[in-house]
């Protein structure tokens, strides 16, 4: 294929290379289109419409009425905002903190070519492919302190109130968060660990390192951009649990897992208030635009650059 | 050549487009439960669960068959789940037909927003329709002097139940006065049983308790204010006392463990009285028929007792009084079609209570909101519990409807937080009437 291919046409090719080049270009303008139709369509218009309503006040069901600055002054005069804003970057770290290491780990252990790692990596996958809400479903059903797992299998320790404390809830939706998207990010790293030339680890081998040396000064540094990708989703991604607490906690016991997106959600539709909900809705994207920047910069300019430079 | 090609891609991107274009702009108004139904019949949501939902299912198949014109769709949600669903639906103006609700607040917001039909009239040309139903039923229903809903089902009141099983093993009575339940919660903490099943996550669980407790210290009138929001009406002596007497029952755990992990919604609060993990339940009798449809023959065997809220020494208010659902009420949507309003209302007339309904209400434990049916009653395997159900409905010198329903949706939302966070005393008893009382008027 290559040789038939690659001889007479890349002398017709490389005289009209510059004339084509700006076609393709063109070309390629339009194919963004569909793109660019559905953004303005599902994302800048319904935040154009969301900044709108947070200077008015709206019960979600009569009229609209022009409020002013009124929704902005009373949520940032509402210590639930703050409460909730701590919750949400306590989640988020916590939740980086504890998921980053396993699923690096994993994913350097699943990159081996071994048979059964195959399989060990299919099973690391299977909570990914449960709905958010069944997992909360299941959990809740296996921590209630009367019917759950304690009883079934008479372990006392277990039997917690487990969604009743706040600490313990809170502990306990950072847990189920990450056992449920550990195997993505392990998937990533898995991935991101087979792009890694061999040939670096052969010529450690004969430099003598070892595995550990190897992991640390290889297949750390190599992942780099992997592990911006990854922590990217998780960071930005946490903003967004919404659907796992609500079903688990409901934002309970008190306010003590209510976060920014769920207290979004009770403002908005359980107390009727869509004004308030808009502010804490425009909060939400200033924040998850300030942590997607702050991410890519870390990642450096030469991020479009290759890895493999000087091989 | 390849100028062309460009032009027939970009057309064939345009051309696929156009239906992904013409679905995203028609779909802002035109499809919807509100307009599907438009072939002459109505849609209406009501609440999943056992065994109110085979009834209304019945009740739609009847009429529907009975005037194959005039079709009635039904689909069902769970509860707390469908409070926030239609709330959605009608503000985003795809709302069912026939809107099922509690009266109270939530219809207010509604009928201010001329979202739900001014159904007086309608009455007024049915005397017989409104002479069918208890008068008391259509307070929650009437909004500035005019009727939005039409009360049906039955009427619900808060009843504290208890098992007499662990009752006749621990030789002693059910309580009288909040002393009695203070020495149960030891006398059964003692023997390993939880002295109250709650499931606290829902919230408005918790809020029964409040609403007996501030009605035995204070009386009916100080939520009646609250209701009408004067001013400092939350600060009343009497909130503060409730709370306190709230907390003490937390405190010396009156309440099952994990109590604020269970929720309602799975009925394992019922499940903990029927099993024996706890003695006593406040709850609201439609969970009589749960009850006896899930808890084996718990409540065949007469397992089940029932009391009045019991007394506070030195309160204001009268022990017949009771709390609880009135009925459930049903309105019109003001957005349906003509024909779809008078298929509604003809199945509110002819197809909603009718004799088999009545039945099947009476059959599952509940009293049916219906003048005249006194000999059903005692005709019923479960005449002992109607009745006490009939009496408390019939004479009580007031009947509070719950407050969750009562209040504006923005109120009763804060007011569920805060009896949240009161019943976990992470806030005192004052901070709770401090936080309430920033909501009167809202």
């Amino acid at each position: 294929m290559s040789n038939a291919v690659s001889t007479a046409p890349r002398a017709a090719a490389r005289r009209s290379e510059s004339r084509d080049a700006g076609q393709r270009k063109a070309a390629l303008a339009w194919l963004t289109l569909p793109a660019l139709f559905f953004f303005v369509v599902f994302a800048v218009i319904p935040l154009a419409g969301v900044l709108i309503l947070s200077f008015t006040s709206w019960d979600g069901i009569g009229a609209i009425g022009a409020a002013g600055m009124d929704n902005w002054f009373s949520v940032f005069a509402d210590p639930v905002l703050y409460n909730a804003l701590g919750l949400t970057f306590l989640i988020m770290i916590v939740s980086w903190l504890v998921q980053t290491p396993i699923s690096l780990l994993l994913g350097v252990f699943t990159a081996g070519s071994q048979r059964y790692r195959a399989a060990l990596a299919v099973l690391y996958f299977l909570p990914l492919l449960l709905s958010s809400a069944a997992v909360a479903i299941a959990f809740k059903a296996l921590l209630d302190p009367n019917f759950g797992l304690a009883t079934g299998l008479g372990l006392p320790f277990l039997a917690q109130d487990w969604l009743g404390v706040p600490h313990l809830a809170l502990g306990l939706v950072i847990f189920v968060i990450a056992w449920q998207f550990v195997p993505f990010h392990t998937l990533i790293y898995q991935g991101g660990v087979r792009q890694i030339p061999k040939s670096l680890y052969e010529a450690a081998q004969i430099d003598g390192a070892g595995t550990v040396k190897q992991f640390f000064h290889i297949t750390l540094p190599q992942l780099k951009y992997t592990i911006i990708t990854s922590s990217t989703l998780m960071v930005v991604g946490s903003l967004t649990y919404f659907d796992l607490i609500f079903v688990l906690t409901g934002g309970g016991p008190g306010n003590s897992t209510r976060i920014l997106a769920l207290d979004m959600y009770l403002r908005g539709f359980r107390a009727n208030l869509m004004g308030p909900a808009s502010v804490i809705a425009v909060i939400l994207v200033i924040i998850g635009l300030a942590l997607a920047l702050f991410l890519q910069r870390l990642g450096g300019k030469d991020k479009q650059g290759s890895q493999l430079e000087g091989l | 050549m390849k100028q062309s090609q460009t032009s027939r891609r970009s057309f064939l991107a345009l051309a696929a487009l156009t239906p992904f274009a013409v679905a995203a702009t028609s779909a802002c108004g035109t499809s919807g439960p509100g307009a599907s139904s438009g072939g002459g019949g109505a849609s209406m949501w009501y609440l999943s669960g056992e065994p109110n939902q085979t009834t209304m299912q019945k009740a739609a198949d009847a009429f529907s068959s009975a005037n194959p014109n005039d079709k009635i769709t039904v689909t069902y949600f769970q509860n707390d789940a469908y409070k926030t669903k239609i709330k959605t639906a009608i503000g985003a103006g795809q709302a069912p037909t026939i809107i099922y609700g509690w009266g109270g607040g939530g219809l207010k917001t509604y009928a201010e927003a001329s979202q739900v039909e001014d159904l007086t009239s309608w009455f007024d040309a049915n005397p017989d329709l409104k002479k069918k139903f208890f008068p008391a039923s259509f307070g929650a229903a009437t909004i500035n002097g005019k009727i939005y809903a039409l009360p049906n089902q039955y009427v619900a009141p808060i009843v504290l139940f208890y098992n007499k099983e662990l009752f006749a093993k621990a030789g002693v009575q059910p309580p009288k006065t909040w002393d009695d339940i203070m020495s149960l919660v030891k006398t059964f903490n003692g023997m390993g049983v939880a002295p109250f099943s709650l499931g606290g996550q829902s919230r408005w669980t918790s809020m029964m308790w409040l609403e007996y407790l501030l009605d035995r210290i204070g009386g009916p009138d100080v939520f009646k204010a609250i209701f009408e929001g004067k001013p400092n009406a939350w600060m009343d002596p009497a909130v503060i006392e409730t709370g306190t007497k709230i907390q003490e029952l937390v405190s010396a755990d009156g309440f099952i463990k994990g109590f604020s992990s269970i929720t309602a919604d799975s009925n394992a609060d019922q499940a903990l009285l029927f099993t024996g993990k706890a003695a006593m339940m406040l709850h609201g009798s439609w969970t009589y028929g749960g009850m006896k449809k899930n808890g084996q023959n718990f409540v065949q065997d007469g397992k089940l007792g029932f009391v009045s809220f019991p007394t506070v020494a030195g309160g204001k208010g009268d022990p017949k009084n009771g709390v609880g659902n009135p009925a459930s009420y049903m309105s019109i949507s003001s957005k349906a079609t003509d024909k779809e309003k008078e298929t509604a209302k003809k199945f509110f007339k002819d197809g909603i209570l009718t004799d088999t309904v009545i039945d099947a209400y009476i059959n599952s434990g509940s009293v049916p909101i219906v003048n005249g049916i006194e000999d059903k009653l005692n005709s019923s395997a479960d005449k002992d519990f109607l009745n006490f159900v009939y009496d408390m409905a019939k004479n009580a010198p007031t009947f509070q409807q719950s407050w969750d329903q009562a209040l504006s949706p923005t109120a009763a939302e804060a007011l569920l937080n805060n009896i949240d966070q009161l019943f976990l005393k992470s806030i005192t008893p004052q901070q709770f009437a401090e936080n309430m009382n920033g909501t009167l008027g809202k």
